[in-house]
């Protein structure tokens, strides 16, 4: 028989979370800090205007780009919170989840040979879309001394005649860290003077624990070269509902739009109601949960000062990113020992890309007890190193 | 900091100082200092658990009780109250607006226990022109806690 497939996706190579994960999920009395997700439920007027969407019968396909009173209030919204406009009807995209976003605009934007910068360390999806799109994917591996943010020095070195698109990915996963405006204002300039697109992934924007968050695209001269990915999953703890948005410049939202609507016709039409009400009337809910995950930020790092676990502060998303390269050990040979001898599930710095060897992914979608109990597990376990 | 400090021990009462002082990013002996300070100035008033009995052994029933009243010349509700307090069956007096002056509730072995305590002791208080006794049937939340619907987490071990 053929083989029935494609030579690009065999190259691909599977996210080296899986392998970690089928492990964890061998010991069912593991604690694990390796999710990646809100440990808040759906704030309940949410998940109630959602149950009430179906009760009302409205379980129809929306049009292709989203409800409209949504993609209103999106718009709103990124004005309100981060002085970036974009049009409600030709520049935003309701998507299932950020994810298809990332997926839908690298293919609207790159032809084979088209390099793409992707800062690492990063979340795991950017490398295999640009992959599928025979894009050449450019590493950028980012240092601990800047705290994990670009610099326009390196940017401007990893450059060359052919790169289209940088990937912008703060508040980071894994790494916690953020782009402040003098941080941006710096990139926004190379980026400008070399004629590139920015892909902006703000899914964390919302926890953000020094200052506000500030969107690349609200900097001068940069709304027509970003595409903004957003959603619904980090802030409003919603990650199983997949929804998600694009806000991109008109000739690439269409096109967008248009992959969207041959490959999935349009996101889920109760979550889209259910975002409505979150998006309208979420302020409150993601003022508590910003706390909360600040009180646990600065425990974790206070318990790694007590423990000599050396870590930057890092002011976004729900991780902090500890070094382990005192010890001598890879990361995965860390964590995999840590499971096995503690039953702490971590996830090691290598399955965001190979410049996280010395570093481990903590989550902090905990509740405090969860974390004090692990980090008493992790002082133990190195204090027998 | 002290709003900050409340709001954490509220939901969890058991968070030592130097829980407090991690999480907010403050020094032990400031956090220790202020819930001393609030323990004598009785902002801090106790500490207590919630406890699902209905899981125990152990048998009792609660009740609310309202009370309408005739307020005192001078003493308005605060003398009324003052003197249901001080029985030990009386686990909380709110002054309520609305149909009925007070919400009392009460705790007994009984039901048989409770009502006799409405009779006794509540009722014929000089005041009281009236009561009517209401029996907890089941607690499905307290404190903003729910007791019925405790589930266990379903997210995944490891997620990118």
């Amino acid at each position: 028989m053929r083989n029935p497939l494609s030579e690009t996706i065999i190259q691909i190579k599977p996210s080296g979370i899986r392998k970690f994960f089928d492990i964890v999920s061998e010991m069912p009395d593991a604690i694990s800090l390796g999710v990646g997700e809100p440990d808040f439920d759906t704030p309940w007027h949410v998940r109630d205007e959602g149950i009430y969407a179906l009760e009302k019968g409205r379980t129809f396909y929306t049009s292709n780009s989203g409800l409209k009173e949504l993609r209103e209030e999106i718009c709103k919204y990124y004005t309100r919170k981060f002085q970036a406009s974009y049009d409600p009807i030709h520049e935003c995209l309701i998507t299932v989840g950020g994810s298809e976003g990332i997926d839908i605009a690298l293919r609207a934007m790159l032809d084979p040979g088209d390099e793409v910068i992707i800062p690492e360390p990063c979340y795991v999806s950017y490398l295999p879309c640009v992959e599928l799109t025979h894009g050449v994917p450019v590493h950028l591996p980012l240092k601990a001394e800047n705290e994990f943010r670009l610099t326009a020095e390196e940017l401007e070195a990893a450059i060359t005649d052919k790169t289209k698109v940088v990937i912008l990915p703060f508040p980071n996963n894994p790494t916690g860290a953020i782009m402040e405006r003098s941080d941006l204002e710096q990139v926004a300039k190379v980026i400008i003077e070399h004629d590139l697109y920015v892909l902006s992934d703000e899914i964390y924007a919302e926890l953000s624990y020094k200052d506000k968050h500030v969107s690349i695209a609200s900097l001068p001269g940069m709304r027509d070269r970003t595409i903004v990915i957003n959603g619904f999953s980090k802030a409003y703890a919603m990650t199983g509902w997949r929804l998600g948005y694009a806000l991109a410049p008109q000739i690439i939202c269409e096109q967008m739009t248009k992959i969207h609507q041959f490959a999935i016709m349009c996101a889920p039409t109760n979550s889209q109601y259910a975002a409505i009400d979150a998006i309208k009337n979420g302020d409150k809910d993601i003022e508590m949960m910003v706390q909360a995950y600040d009180q646990r930020r600065h425990f974790l790092l206070q318990s790694f000062k007590e423990m000599g676990l050396e870590c930057f502060e890092p002011y976004g998303a729900f991780y902090v990113f500890p070094s382990i390269k005192q010890f001598g050990m890879s990361s995965d040979d860390f964590a995999l020992e840590l499971l096995q001898k503690e039953k702490v599930a971590v996830v090691p710095g290598t399955a965001f890309g190979d410049c996280g060897e010395g570093f481990l992914r903590i989550s902090y979608a905990y509740s405090i007890e969860e974390l004090k109990e692990a980090l008493g597990r992790i002082r133990h376990f190195i204090e027998t190193l | 900091m002290r709003t900050r400090i409340l709001k954490l021990i509220e939901e969890d009462c058991k968070l030592t100082a130097r829980d407090i002082a991690a999480m907010l990013g403050e020094s032990e002996e400031t956090v220790a200092a202020e819930l001393a300070a609030m323990e004598k100035e009785h902002v801090i008033c106790g500490y207590t658990t919630i406890i699902d009995w209905d899981k125990t052994d152990e048998e009792f029933v609660t009740a609310i009780i309202e009370l309408r009243v005739t307020p005192q010349r001078g003493e308005g509700f605060d003398k009324i109250a003052d003197r249901i307090i001080n029985y030990p069956e009386v686990d909380t007096v709110y002054l309520m607006s609305g149909g009925y002056d007070f919400a009392v509730i009460v705790k007994g072995k009984t039901m048989k226990e409770v009502a006799l305590f409405v009779a006794n002791k509540l009722a014929p208080m000089e005041a009281v022109v009236g009561t009517a006794t209401h029996f907890v049937l089941k607690k499905h939340k307290e404190h903003g806690v729910g007791i019925t619907n405790i589930t266990k987490s379903e997210r995944l071990a490891v997620m990118p």
